[in-house]
């Protein structure tokens, strides 16, 4: 369903090119592998600017397709507000538990 | 197990020197992200979700001990320590850095592996039935038609921008387990009535949006025209398919908008200029694949071991695992043994390197050095001494991977979904997950039998949802992840898709239905009916009015 | 256009003639397959090179009998991801005989310049100055080839074929032959 745009607050993610990892685009104009580290934008202006910078970034390969997402602070914490972000920033759901941990005879 | 020859290897090689090279203008912005994309996919790396992510190609499902020990060193030197294996028989790496692949690459060239077909819109891996050589019922082996496929498909300089991928399997066996009916092309051999070994070439089976049963467009295709016959198909598909929509841009579509008939009769008048010319394959040269396939020499063993039979009544836990994940092999004295990738709770498919590297150890101890990976995301080691049995189990049951569930409800098929999949809606893994802890604590596994349940986290269908007796495809409901479930589907030699049979449940709800529609199969199955036979007789009613009476 | 042509950076020698534009007495002119369909006697009355621009979803069996007196023939790849213009590439060679100048225009990308010769491409609209150094690379990354096209290259299966072929040979004159 969508929700009033105005209302949202984002972030602006992409891949990083040289290894594909998730980041966020920082205050300090960085990108960051911690969501805590991500700029905001609470108004249309503000976002669009933000993608702005962020594509930048692309044309410079330093980033692979930046695009912007819902993010809401949650328990003092900044967290986007889809499944599919919040898998990206945090890692799959899945355990892996015991991958490295198989006994040689 | 086919070896390269220089040929063979200089290709590979080559195409490593290429991609380092389209890897360094990527990494220097020479090219841009909209240029590179397709060449990165025609070396099968994606970029997903957490990382890219590199397919590696496992040609007709068959490698080597060597070859198993370098996916290891790969997950452990690339990745994050294991793998997973697909539904069209090849490996998955999910955290490869682009720097880094070429590397890779180079690697598995270095043990004639590569990545080749493996993404992109072109003739992707061929498939065929993981028990090919081996198999009892088997006319002819598959592989060695797989290997010249192979090898006319790489890098194909007319069939590399084709409207969308194209899946080709092989069978060599009455028996199919290669899911031919739903491929793009697939190939049955057979004999003719003078007793000639040739193909049946179905065309514009699959799965995805829009499920089709293949069609027959030749009954019988002599071998030496294979390779020319697949060029015309393709040729009329490169020029007619459609490339308007994405959804509609399968070979499947073409064939049904304008009929089997008439998708005959243009492929037959592109064959006319195509058959007796380059293409056209000579004995010697099939002979000398077929040789470089190297034959396994096996010892002349007697059929049975009195102390096999013997274990297997007095250690239940081998019998059961004997009853499920051992077959009769063509060889007397020898069995086939399938390693279940579904220990119970664990990710479907999944491998760790330590797990890889026993495996090629068991592999090199009792298997001729020769492992399988089949469509269901398992492992086969494929020439086994039946004497040898208890040792590998014990290994086995050391290295977590002893389930005794092939074919049965642990034994599930799942895409990565949501966890990993940039295409994905929603989860699959973990849905697989608890289905299976579930089954496990109630015991049921080996009651309820034979059920394939595959699950996909998209309507692409990577987890074959469409053909599962069981089948679960995750949806987007308004930002929450709902699961579709169909009953009665089929990849087997009376493929069918299954039916829909009901409003969509939500994921904390997929246990509960699942379980509901195994109660009702137990409750309505007459003695020794498998599931897919009680749906079949019933029709879905009674499993849909049970699913949705408590709603 | 910037153009490769063989493999060196040429000029332009075809002038494009629209659809609606009257049809210049002499010099080498390249028009639209529609209007090479439609004005067949007054292109026949011209004594002067002609050049036909195919569109990727045109018959190209429709030229067959046109292929002799044609001296430039444009395919097009609207999309370098739209890969219809290979098919039609090689049935114009390989099929109908094709000679004359076959050429690559709109969305044509280095990494596709081998393909593109494979297929039979000699000419390529290509806007990079380095294109002759890239034309080299791209022809020479790979020295082995597994299809038979039209190119004379041969494949791989044929030089296991010769392999095999001179075995034999060589054990017959030494005696050895079974």
């Amino acid at each position: 369903m969508a929700k009033p745009a105005s209302s949202n607050t984002r972030a602006v993610t992409a891949n990083r090119l040289r290894d594909g990892a998730v980041v966020f685009r920082t205050v300090t104009g960085g990108w960051s592998s911690r969501i805590a580290d991500a700029e905001t934008a609470s108004s249309e202006t503000d976002a669009a600017r933000l993608l702005a910078q962020a594509e930048r970034d692309a044309a410079t390969a330093v980033v692979v397709g930046p695009y912007l997402i819902d993010v809401a602070e949650i328990g003092g914490e900044l967290r986007p507000t889809s499944l599919r972000e919040r898998i990206r920033a945090y890692g799959p759901t899945t355990p892996m538990a015991g991958v490295e941990a198989v006994p040689y005879l | 197990m086919y070896q390269y020859d220089h040929f063979d290897q200089e290709f590979v090689d080559q195409r490593v020197t290429q991609f380092r090279d389209q890897v360094r203008r990527r990494l220097t912005g020479e090219l841009s992200e909209d240029e590179f994309k397709p060449l990165r996919l025609t070396n099968g790396l994606y970029l997903q979700l957490h990382a890219y992510m590199l397919r590696v190609a496992i040609p007709y499902g068959t490698l080597s001990a060597v070859q198993m020990r370098m996916l290891a060193h790969i997950a452990r030197r690339y990745d994050r320590g294991y793998g997973h294996f697909t539904t069209r028989q090849n490996i998955q790496f999910n955290w490869i850095r682009l720097e880094d692949a070429p590397d890779a690459l180079a690697d598995l060239a270095s043990v004639q592996m590569h990545a080749l077909q493996t993404s992109g819109n072109v003739i992707r891996n061929t498939t065929a039935d993981q028990w090919a050589g081996v198999a009892l019922d088997e006319i002819e082996d598959p592989r060695i038609w797989c290997e010249i496929i192979r090898q006319w498909s790489s890098l194909h300089p007319e069939f590399s921008f084709l409207p969308r991928k194209f899946k080709i399997a092989v069978t060599g066996s009455p028996n199919d387990r290669a899911a031919v009916r739903v491929h793009d092309i697939g190939l049955r051999m057979h004999k003719n009535a003078a007793g000639e070994i040739g193909f049946e070439v179905i065309v514009g089976g699959g799965l995805g949006r829009t499920p089709l049963i293949g069609k027959t467009i030749a009954p019988f295709l002599p071998k030496q025209h294979l390779l020319s016959y697949l060029e015309a198909i393709m040729r009329v598909y490169n020029q007619a398919g459609r490339r308007d929509n994405i959804y509609k841009a399968r070979i499947k579509i073409l064939v049904h908008e304008i009929g089997v008939e008439e998708m005959r009769r243009r492929v037959e008048l592109e064959w006319e200029g195509l058959r007796d010319g380059r293409l056209q394959l000579d004995a010697s040269v099939v002979a000398d694949i077929e040789q470089r396939f190297a034959r396994p020499v096996y010892e002349k063993l007697p059929a049975d071991s009195a102390e096999v039979a013997l274990l297997r009544f007095k250690d239940k836990a081998f019998g059961r695992w004997m009853r499920a994940n051992v077959v009769p092999h063509l060889q007397p004295g020898y069995a086939i043994v399938n390693i279940s990738l579904k220990p119970e709770g664990e990710p479907p498919g999944d491998a760790s390197a330590a797990q890889m590297d026993a495996i090629a150890d068991l592999a090199d101890a009792h298997s001729l050095g020769e492992i399988r990976v089949t469509h269901a995301q398992n492992l086969v080691l494929p020439h086994v001494k039946i004497t040898d049995l208890p040792a590998i189990f014990a290994r086995l049951q050391h290295i977590g991977l002893a389930a005794d569930n092939i074919g049965q409800v642990g034994d599930i098929i799942a895409c990565p979904g949501l966890d990993f999949c940039a295409l994905a809606n929603a989860r699959s893994i973990p849905v697989a997950q608890r289905i299976s802890r579930h089954f496990a604590d109630a015991k049921l596994g080996a009651e309820i039998g034979d059920l394939q349940i595959k699950i996909s986290g998209c309507i692409n269908a990577c987890g074959h949802h469409h053909v599962g007796h069981i089948g679960i495809l995750g949806v987007d409901k308004h930002g929450e992840e709902f699961y579709q479930i169909t009953l009665g589907g089929s990849a087997e030699n009376a493929a069918s898709i299954g039916t829909i049979v009901g409003p969509a449940v939500a994921y904390e709800d997929v246990v509960g239905a699942v379980d509901n529609i195994v109660r009702t199969y137990l409750d309505t199955r007459n003695a020794d009916e498998r599931f897919l036979d009680t749906v079949r007789r019933v029709g879905i009613s009674p499993f849909k009015e049970r699913l949705y009476a408590a709603a | 256009m910037p153009l490769l042509k063989n493999g060196r950076i040429s000029e332009e020698s075809w002038q494009p003639v629209g659809d609606e534009a009257p049809l210049p007495s002499d010099g080498a002119i390249v028009i639209s397959f529609a209007r090479f369909k439609a004005e067949p006697d007054r292109l026949a009355g011209r004594n002067a090179a002609l050049g036909v621009r195919l569109k990727n979803t045109d018959d190209v069996r429709a030229l067959a009998d046109h292929v002799g007196r044609l001296g430039l023939i444009v395919l097009e790849f609207p999309k370098y991801t739209d890969g219809r213009a290979y098919s039609q590439a090689r049935i114009l060679r390989e099929e109908l005989g094709y000679t004359g100048e076959l050429r690559a225009a709109g969305n044509v990308l280095l990494d596709q310049l081998l393909f593109m010769q494979r297929c039979g491409f000699d000419a390529f609209e290509l806007a990079r100055p380095d294109a002759e150094l890239v034309w080299r690379k791209a022809v020479s990354t790979f020295a082995v080839f597994h299809q038979p096209t039209g190119d004379g290259r041969a494949t791989i299966l044929e030089q296991r074929r010769n392999a095999l072929f001179e075995q034999r040979a060589q054990a017959t004159w030494s005696g050895t032959a079974g």
